[in-house]
Parts: C-alpha cells; structure tokens; sequence
C-alpha cells in the first residue's frame, strides 16, 4: 500500500530568508486586528458584561421584527436579537435591570416568556442566563487573569528550558496568536463569552506546543551541527518539522471541522475560534518565532562550550552532521 | 526497546481494561448499569449543560449578619447588667458605626460592668481571639467593637445555617440530586438537575422567612405611627392592606418561627381561601396559649420577614397549640410559605447573582450532536492516521480509541462532571493525542531515510520524540491548570478532559504503540516497513 505523503521527503524551503516578509506581514494583521477591536469592540456575552440571555425555540421560524416588537413593548431595554442555529430559535439579549434586586431579573424573563408566549403558542425557552454585574466583573477578571498567566506561565517555561531567546519568541508569537483571535471575534462580532477564553487558552496551549517541537529540533540540531550558520540551522529544523506540523494541524483541524458543522449552535464560537486559532498558530510557529530567533541573536553565544559540556537526555546523542 | 518483558505486557494491558472497565457504566447509562450489576460502580455526572436544569449562584448580604449580632449583643448587654447585683444602671445605648456603646451611670460600677461585659465575649478561631473588644473611653463609657475574626466567625456560622437550610428547602421540592455548596465566603452555588421552570426554587430562596408572633400596641396613636414613630417598647412594621399602610407592634415577640413543629398549606373552610396552618412545638404552644388567655379582645399581629400578613382578634384563648396565617395567599405561595416556615428561617437574605438554566431538550440535543461530532471527529482522524502511517497508523488509531475510554473511565473514578465544552474537549483530545504519535511516526520516517534499519529507526524515533512530547505536554497541562483554576464551572469542565488526555493519551500513545510495534518487530522481523 501506499501511504499518503502531505509533504515531500527533505524539503528546503528558505523559511528564514522570508523573515523581514513574514515581520511585515504578521505587523500589518496584528496592528490590523488590535485596530478591529480598538473600533469595532469585541461582543462580549452576557457573561461579560451581566444582563439576561434568552434562547427560545418558537414552533415556527418567527419574524424577527415582530418578535422585536414583541419585545420592545415591554419597556425591558434594548433587546439584541439573533436567528441561532436552527431557524426557529432565536437567541434574545437584554441589558441588566436597572435595580440591583435580583427579583428584578426573574420579573423580565417572566415578562418577555408571557409576551412571546401569548404572540407565539408553544414557544419555550430552551435556555436562559442571567448575570449579575458583580459576577461579570469577576469572570472579566478571571478571564483576563487566566490568559495573562498562560501566556507569561509559558513563555518562562520556555525560557528555562531552553534560553532566554526561545522564551521571547514564544512569548511574541503567543500574543500574536491572541490578539489575531480577538480581532477575529472583532471582525465577524461573533458573541465572545467566557467558551471563548477557554478556546484562547487551549490555543495558546496548542500553538506552544507547535512551537516547542521546532524548538527541539533546533536544540538538537545546534548539538549535532556545532558549525553551521544559524539561519541554515533553523531553515534545516522547520524543514524537518514540517511533515508533522502540517500532519498535526490537519488532524486537529479535521476534528474541529467535524465539531464546528456537528457539534451544534452552543460549540460554533467555540470551534471556529479553535480552528482558526490553529491556522494562526501553525502560521507563527513557521514564520514568526523561529525566525525571530535570529533576529533576537539566539546561537551567538559560543556554541562549543555548549557541546563541550553537555547537559541533559540529549547528551550523547549521536552526532552524523558534517564536521567542519 | 523491542525487549518488552511479560510483566511488563501485562500490566500495560490490565491498566488499559480497567479504565476502559471503569467507563462501562457510564457508557451504558444508570438503568442498565444496576441491571447488569453495576449499580455501584463510580460513574461520570452530566453536567447541567447536558442534563438540563439551573445553575443558581447565590450571595449572602453579610451587612445583615454584623447588623443582626449587634442587636443580639445589646439585648444580652441590657439583660446581663440587668441581672447584676446590685443592678448595674446604664444608658444611652448606642449601636451606631458598628459598634456597642453604652454609658454606666454610676462610675464606681464601672469595673464591674467591664467583666461582666468580658463574660458575654468567646474565644473563636484557633488563635483563641476574642469575638468583641472590650474598651473603656471617657472613664464612663463602654464600648463593644467587633473584631475581625468575630465578625468571620458569625458569618461563617450563619453562612452554615443559610446552606442547610436552603439544603431542606430544595429537598422539599422533590427534586433529583441537588447540589447545594458552599463557596467562597459568603456565597452558595445550588446546582438542580431536570428543573423545568426553575422560579418556584428561586421563589424559596428569596424569602428569609423569619415568622413572629407580635401582640398589636393598640396605646399606639395613630397618627404618630403613620410617621413611623411608636411608643417605648414598641416598633412600627408595614402592614400592607391596613388603611395607613403601618401599624406599632411590641418589640417583643410572642413567639418565633423555630418554635414550630409543621406548617402546611390548607383551604379555610369557610372562604375556600389558601392559608397556612402551623403547629407549635410544646414550649412555643404553651406560650402561645399563656398570651392568648391573657390577652383575649385584644389583636395579635402575624409577622413574615417584618411586614406584617395579618393582626387577627385573640376571640379565645388558643390551646392547641396550632394557628391559621390568612393573607392574600394564592395556594402556590402558602404553599411556598409553608416550605420555608417547616425548613428554618434563612439567617441571611441571599440574592441570586448569577443563574444558568438550560432545558432538558436542548441538554439532550446537545449530547446528540456533540455524539455525533467526536463520532465523526474520530473517524477522519482515523482513516486519516492509516493512510498516512499504515500499520503504524493503525496502532495510533487503537491507542486513542483506548484513550476516549480511559479518559471517561478516569472521569467516572473521579466522580467529575462532564459538561458541553467537555465534549469539544474530547474532540480535542482525539486530534492532540494522536500529535504524539505523528512526531514518532515522522521521526522514524525521517531515521529510515538516514538509513537506519527498522530497529534502530524505531528505538530512535520513540526515543528522541519522546522528550519532545514531554515537553509539549508540559506546557499544554499548564495551560489547562489555569483553567481548572480560574475558570467558572462549565470551562472547569473543559479543563478536567483536557488534562486528563494529556495525562492518560502519553500512556496510550507512546507507551502502548511502543509495546504494539515491538511485538510486531519481535515477531516478523520486518526488514523494511511501509512508513
């Protein structure tokens, strides 16, 4: 049987000679999704900023003014109205009750369930979320708090582990990868809620794991071709990893893909936050952290003294490069 | 590499069919788990996500505890100087700026009245800190200051109370497996899987409940009572349905809602109106009995969280020990009452911050569509894996077919709940945990083209990737751990999945392939393979 090759046998292609390209680029989309958020914002889920969600599933696909109207009637705030999933639910947001009490909150479901009930027989609430303010700011916290460990937690894993360079470069590339997936939330204002952090964090998980295996490899490699020009180096490395990188980032994307079309309405920010998440970190773990390490000077240091002490599992590696 | 001793295939083999073992009665649902006689077995909970019901978070109002245990604290202050001999004289009590402050009229008490203000204060906590400060200002003046670890320690115990007495309300609806925790300091999280309509449980939540019995001060003038003023000994509480709206009661109550044995909500005969009826415990009802002999023609008022319900006639002396409350009852609202009378007052008004309900429908959607995605997720990864690696594939693919039940059989041992970002977890899970089985597999592809033999390929290829996976998975886990930490309940669950994958896929993916090929290598000493 033949097996199936997505990247031919010792490619060379020159990632490093790409770089100031890449740099550019990878500047112009950052600026460019940091600007998406600055002005569009991102649309933060009741999660984020309290107020009520309401999912309700009518017998028949309603009219969407209608139900606005429906709405608006009640003097409950502006309702934010969206067709979700299946064209006979409709998710409705309505900003937090101006009193504090929380009956004040069960008062305006109840409100807006006897309206609809009452335009549209059979209609359910399939779910409801009510957030308080005070919960809000804390889960923004949280959030915030969660990502900033993550990335910094990381970064300095990275740092210790290998050197201080490789912790820069990841720590660059990670931000990246962040702040491309919120300028994607910015630009398509899908609802960002606390499922949403959770997709962040398991980017940044993935894509430093992406990051992490190239960094192996030019670890290694620095051990096995003590001569060799550094850009060669990492240009050789990325070529290696590459099989599997592209290997890896097909299989996760085959399973988000399946989560993103089967996996229901609820999941879909989720799974196309990941899955594009993924892109993004493939694309930064190739451009934009191994070249920055020669930018960032990683190798300048006298290799020899590394090879003449050697440290660690990789100790007696074999060494087969050429010598001189 | 290929020297795999038996014991070693052996309990690489026992561990996998336990955990696989383990996630059977979780697979195979409650009903036909107890058939099959494994109704014991640990099983993984559904999450509300998935199950259908509320997520309620409640907050205490703690103000309402430092308040409440400063007017308990005068009350025992009055009566314990009252009780001294000779009888110690104070005045001007006041109990403003959070604190206890009275005057001892005659300064030769003082000291007397200092211990005997000492004696009302406890130890709390480990360190043995008192509860309140004791102080002397301006040679006349007492003043009681709460400390911090008194005040910690009377929200704690109320915080206590409110949790088990919302506990006995939930439980009175019937509902299955409520969760009621503690959380934080001065929160609960109540968790009711399967509630349809979840404003009958928020409706018992919301009310304190705290039920008196107050004689009416009928010397009250009313026009200084529609101010709000009332005589000595006597306070003004709202009475909606009475003409000014207000009405003076005496401080002092008759009796108080913990001195009932039972309320339930009946019919009145006459009117076919809801009312409830309570029984008194022996103490409250020979009191109440006292009182009502005492006090016949004159009215009595039925006090619920401080507004009155209603101030009935005394017509005879009640005896029985049972009374009637009559108000504008709705049977659902007597109904109502009558729970919370029977389950305890709440020491604290609790407020609902946060709520989450999901119903039973969408819950099992969801599962169907997130079955039908790790479904079809793992399919394509697998036809994937084979015809990219072969035989090599193929092993991967058991190895995390494996992995899914060990993942759920971990799960199920550690009782954790499963919720709708849990099973993108999975889904997750299935793409990472072949990853490792990609580096092996492109190592020993790349090991080969260096021209290696088969052996030597292999043993390098699990050896240099295994370090590499380590590594990733090192930082994969401390993304995960951040979330287990700081996130709320249903991305917890996703972390719980994610962090056991990471844990259990290294055991399948590396350790068992390995032993997979080299049993194989061992027994057809390949000289080439299709890699």
């Amino acid at each position: 049987m033949r097996l199936l090759k997505l990247v031919p046998d010792n490619t060379n292609i020159g990632f490093v000679r790409l770089r100031y390209w890449a740099f550019g680029l990878t500047a112009a989309l950052t600026l460019a999704a940091c600007a998406l958020v600055g002005i569009k914002g991102l649309n933060l889920g009741v999660d984020f900023v309290g107020g009520l969600m309401i999912e309700a599933k009518f017998v028949q696909p309603p009219e969407m003014d209608k139900v606005r109207e429906s709405i608006d009637s009640l003097g409950v705030g502006d309702a934010a109205l969206q067709q979700f999933g299946a064209p006979n639910v409709v998710s409705i947001r309505l900003p937090p009750p101006p009193s504090a009490d929380p009956a004040a909150n069960n008062a305006v479901v109840a409100k807006v369930k006897a309206a609809l009930l009452r335009d549209y027989p059979g209609m359910v609430f399939t779910r409801y979320d009510t957030v308080s303010g005070k919960v809000s700011n804390e889960l923004i916290r949280n959030g915030v708090l969660a990502v900033v460990l993550a990335v910094f937690g990381i970064a300095l894993f990275g740092a210790f582990r290998f050197e201080w360079q490789f912790g820069a470069a990841t720590f660059v590339s990670i931000a990246h990868d962040v702040l491309m997936t919120l300028g994607f939330f910015a630009l398509t204002q899908m609802e960002f809620d606390l499922n949403i952090v959770a997709a962040v964090l398991t980017i940044i998980g993935y894509s430093i794991n992406d990051k992490i295996v190239i960094d192996d490899r030019i670890r290694e490699n620095m051990r096995k071709y003590r001569k060799m020009d550094m850009k060669a180096l990492i240009d050789l490395s990325v070529n290696e990893t590459l099989p599997r990188t592209v290997m890896t980032s097909l299989t996760i994307m085959l399973a988000l893909g399946a989560l993103l079309i089967w996996g229901g309405q609820v999941l879909r920010g989720f799974s196309a936050a990941m899955l594009l998440g993924i892109v993004v970190g493939t694309y930064s773990s190739i451009y934009v952290s191994s070249s920055l390490l020669i930018t960032l000077g990683v190798g300048n240091r006298n290799r020899e003294d590394d090879v003449a002490k050697p440290t660690g599992r990789n100790a007696n590696a074999e060494r087969v490069g050429p010598r001189s | 590499m290929l020297d795999f001793p038996r014991w070693k295939i052996w309990s690489i083999l026992l561990i996998l069919a336990l955990g696989v073992a383990l996630a059977i009665p979780s697979l195979i649902g409650e009903a036909n788990s107890r058939r099959v006689g494994l109704g014991g077995m640990p099983r993984i909970n559904l999450g509300l996500d998935l199950s259908g019901g509320s997520h309620l978070l409640l907050e205490a109002d703690t103000t309402d505890v430092v308040r409440q245990r400063l007017g308990l604290k005068e009350e025992e202050v009055r009566s314990e100087m009252r009780r001294a001999s000779p009888r110690i004289a104070i005045g001007d009590i006041s109990t403003q700026g959070g604190k206890l402050e009275f005057m001892v009229r005659d300064v030769a008490q003082l000291d007397a009245a200092v211990d005997r203000v000492r004696g009302l204060t406890n130890a709390v906590g480990v360190t043995g800190q008192r509860d309140w400060d004791v102080t002397v200002v301006d040679s006349t003046r007492v003043v009681m200051t709460p400390t911090a670890a008194g005040i910690k320690d009377a929200v704690d115990k109320a915080m206590d109370t409110a949790t088990d007495v919302v506990r006995r309300r939930i439980d009175s609806l019937g509902t299955r497996e409520p969760s009621i925790v503690r959380e934080g300091d001065d929160r609960i999280v109540v968790q009711v899987p399967g509630l349809q309509d979840p404003a009958a449980l928020k409706a018992l939540l919301g009310k304190t409940a705290k039920l008196e019995f107050k004689l009416v001060d009928i010397t009250a003038n009313p026009v200084d009572v529609a101010q709000g003023r009332a005589p000595a000994g006597s306070q003004v509480l709202p009475y909606p349905g009475s003409p000014g709206g207000f009405i003076a009661v005496q401080r002092r109550a008759i009796i108080t809602g913990d001195q009932l044995t039972d309320a339930r909500q009946e019919f009145d005969q006459t009117d076919n109106q809801a009312v409830v009826a309570i029984t008194f415990n022996g103490d409250g009802g020979r009191r109440f009995a006292r009182v009502t002999q005492d006090n016949v023609g004159k009215p009595f008022a039925i006090i619920l969280d401080n507004s009155v319900l209603s101030a009935p006639n005394i017509e005879t002396a009640i005896l029985g020990g049972q009374a009637r409350i009559s108000g504008s009852f709705t049977t659902e609202t007597a109904n109502a009452l009558a729970i919370s009378l029977r389950s305890g007052s709440l020491p604290v008004d609790l407020k609902v911050i946060e709520e989450r309900t999901v119903g039973p429908q969408l819950g099992a959607d969801s599962i169907r569509a997130g079955i039908i995605a790790s479904t079809i997720a793992a399919l394509a990864v697998i036809i994937f894996m084979f015809v990219t690696y072969g035989r090599f594939g193929f092993y991967a693919n058991i190895a995390v077919t494996l992995n899914i039940f060990v993942i759920l059989g971990v799960m199920a041992l550690l009782n954790a709940t499963l919720t709708l970002p849990g099973i993108a977890g999975f889904v997750l899970t299935i793409g990472t945990a072949v990853d490792a089985n990609v580096l092996i597999n492109e190592r020993i592809r790349e090991e080969r083209r260096r021209g290696r033999n088969v052996a030597q390929a292999v043993e390098l290829g699990y050896k240099e990737a295994s370090r590499t996976i380590f590594e990733a998975n090192v930082t994969h886990a401390i993304s995960g751990l951040i979330m287990l930490l700081l996130g709320s309940g249903q991305v917890k669950g996703f972390a719980v999945v994610l962090l056991l994958g990471i844990a259990t896929s290294v055991f399948t993916a590396v350790t068992f392939t390995r032993m997979l090929v080299a049993l194989w290598i061992r027994r057809n000493r390949p000289c080439d393979i299709n890699i």
